[in-house]
C-alpha cells in the first residue's frame, strides 16, 4: 500500500505530463483550476490517467468534487 | 502579396534549409524509421526529421496535436516572423487562415481506432474529436496567433496547398479578409497510407535506393515517394503590406482550378483537366503561356502524371515550353500530399527572387529531350519574372498558381 506521499507524487507526474505544469509545482493544498490552470477537458485526461495508474474508478459526478490535488490522494487511499 | 513564408519539410526545418538542400540537389527520402514497415511492400518515404515540437509550441498543445498540425503551426510561426506579422487587436478580425490537407489528422485517428480497441471508450482522451478533424491545423493556427477571420480547411488531395493559397488570394480579393495565413500540411507516412498508395501501384518500390526513387520526367521512373511536411504563406493586399511597412517577396497574380471527372487515381490521358487549371491561372494573371518564365511541375515521378503533365506544358505554353526551366521539387522533397503546392509555391518565389531554378535530380533520361527538366543540377536564369506552379491530385483535383517577381 502505498504512503500519500508517494500518491501525491505519481499524480505530480501525470499531472506534468498531461499539462506541462512542473511536477514540482504539484501541491496537495493546490487546485486544479485556480491553481493549476487545468481546464475540464484535461481534467478528464488526468482522471483516466489516475484510474490507470492507482486501478480505481473515479465515476464522472465524483470528478467535480475533486477540487485540489490532496483531494484526489485521499479518494485514492479511499478508494484502492 | 506574398509578404512571408514558412516550411517544415524531409529537406529542412524552415524555408532557408529547404531551399539550400533544393539548390544542392539533396534528397530527403529515406528508408522509413519512425513506424515499423514490416511487411510493407513500399519503406521509404520523406520524413521530416528531428521536428523538435517544444521549440515551437507548449506541451499541452504537442501533446494534442497531430504532426501535421504542429508542422503546419511551425511553418505559419516562421512566415509570421518573416512578414514581421504581429495579430495584435485591429488586424486580428481582418486575418484568416486556411490551410489545405489532403490525409489530415491520420495518425491521430489510426491510434484513436487503436485506442479504443485496446482500451475502451474511457481510453479516448476528450481532445481526440478535435485533433482528429481536417480542421486542427486551421484551429491551432489560429488560437495560437489570436486571428479572428475566417479559420478553415482545404482539402482536395495532392492540390490542397495550392488550392488553400488561391482560396486565400480570392478571399483578399473579395474583401473577407486583409491578410491570409495559407499553406498545406500532411503526415502521411503512415504504414495505413503506405499501404493503401502502394496497393494503388502509386509509390515507387526502389526500397533499395531511396534517394534515386522519385524521378519526375525519367524514364525509369515508377511511382512517387510519400512526404510530409508543411509551407505556410502569408497574402496580403499591397496596400495592407505596404501600411505595415512589409515588403513584398513576390505577387501572386493567378489561380485557375478545375477536376478531371475521369478517375480516382489516374490522371485523364490528354489532360484535359490539368489543361483546364493552367489555363485558368494564365487567364486569371492576364498572360499567355509565351510569359511563363518557369514552371514548377507537379512531376511526381509517377508514369502517368509525369508523361501528361508535358503534353499538357506543351499544349499550354506551345514553343514556350522548349526555351524555360521547367523543373519537379519533388525529386528532392517527395511527395507532400497537401503540403505540396505550398512548398511548391515557395520555391518558385525563391527561384524568382534568385534567378536559382532548383533541379530535377535523378532526371537521368528525360522522356521529352527537348524540355529542359534542369536535371541533376540548379541552373541560373536571368530575367525570370513569371513562375507557374502544378498541382494535380488523385480525385482529378487540379489546381495551378502564377506567382510574378516584384
Amino acid at each position: 500500500m502505498p504512503n500519500d506521499t508517494d500518491t501525491l507524487h505519481a499524480i505530480a507526474k501525470i499531472v506534468e505530463e498531461v499539462t506541462g505544469v512542473g511536477s514540482a509545482e504539484v501541491t496537495a493544498e493546490k487546485s486544479f483550476t485556480d491553481d493549476l490552470d487545468i481546464d475540464s477537458l484535461l481534467m478528464v485526461e488526468i482522471t483516466v490517467a489516475v484510474e490507470d495508474r492507482f486501478e480505481v474508478r473515479i465515476p464522472d459526478d465524483r470528478v467535480a468534487e475533486l477540487r485540489t490535488v490532496g483531494d484526489v490522494v485521499s479518494y485514492i487511499a479511499e478508494h484502492q | 502579396m506574398v509578404t512571408g513564408y514558412g516550411a517544415v519539410t524531409p529537406l529542412g526545418h524552415s524555408v532557408d534549409e529547404t531551399w539550400t538542400a533544393m539548390l544542392a540537389g539533396r534528397s530527403g527520402i529515406d528508408t522509413v524509421d519512425a513506424i515499423d514497415v514490416t511487411g510493407l511492400g513500399v519503406r521509404i518515404g520523406g520524413q521530416v526529421r528531428g521536428f523538435a515540437p517544444g521549440r515551437y509550441m507548449p506541451p499541452t498543445v504537442s501533446r494534442r496535436a497531430d504532426p501535421y498540425a504542429q508542422y503546419a503551426l511551425a511553418a505559419a510561426l516562421e512566415a509570421c516572423e518573416h512578414a514581421g506579422l504581429v495579430v495584435d487587436d485591429r488586424l486580428a478580425p481582418r486575418v484568416a487562415v486556411i490551410i489545405g490537407s489532403g490525409y489530415g489528422p491520420v495518425g491521430s485517428i489510426y491510434r484513436a481506432a487503436n485506442t479504443l480497441r485496446d482500451k475502451g471508450p474511457r481510453g479516448i482522451g476528450p481532445f481526440t474529436q478535435v485533433t482528429t478533424a481536417m480542421d486542427s491545423a486551421a484551429g491551432e493556427i489560429s488560437m495560437r496567433l489570436g486571428t479572428q477571420g475566417p479559420s478553415r480547411a482545404q482539402s482536395t488531395a495532392c492540390a490542397s496547398g495550392a488550392d488553400a493559397v488561391g482560396a486565400g488570394m480570392r478571399m483578399i480579393g473579395n474583401g473577407e479578409a486583409d491578410i491570409v495565413l495559407a499553406g498545406g500540411a500532411d503526415a502521411c507516412v503512415t504504414a495505413v497510407d503506405l499501404a493503401g498508395s502502394g496497393n494503388a501501384r502509386a509509390l515507387s518500390r526502389r526500397n533499395d535506393d531511396p534517394a534515386a526513387a522519385c524521378r519526375p520526367f525519367d524514364a525509369h521512373r515508377d511511382g512517387f515517394v510519400m512526404s510530409e511536411g508543411a509551407a505556410v504563406v502569408v497574402l496580403e493586399a499591397a496596400e495592407v503590406a505596404d501600411r505595415r511597412g512589409a515588403a513584398p517577396l513576390a505577387e501572386l497574380t493567378g489561380y485557375g482550378a478545375s477536376s478531371d471527372a475521369h478517375h480516382w487515381t489516374a490522371p485523364h490521358p490528354e489532360g484535359r483537366g490539368a489543361c483546364l487549371a493552367v489555363e485558368a491561372a494564365l487567364r486569371d494573371a492576364g498572360i499567355s503561356g509565351a510569359d511563363v518564365d518557369y514552371v514548377n511541375a507537379h512531376g511526381t515521378g509517377t508514369l502517368l502524371n509525369d508523361a501528361v503533365e508535358a503534353a499538357v506544358l506543351r499544349k499550354v505554353l506551345g514553343d514556350r515550353v522548349t526555351r524555360i526551366p521547367v523543373s519537379s521539387t519533388k525529386s528532392m522533397t517527395g511527395h507532400m500530399i497537401g503540403a505540396a503546392g505550398a512548398v511548391e509555391l515557395v520555391a518558385s518565389i525563391q527561384a524568382l527572387r534568385t534567378g536559382d531554378v532548383p533541379p530535377t535530380i535523378n532526371c537521368d533520361e528525360p522522356i521529352a529531350p527537348d524540355i529542359n527538366f534542369v536535371p541533376h543540377r540548379a541552373q541560373h536564369h536571368e530575367r525570370m519574372r513569371i513562375a507557374l506552379s502544378n498541382s494535380f491530385g488523385f480525385g482529378g483535383h487540379n489546381a495551378a498558381l502564377v506567382v510574378r517577381a516584384v
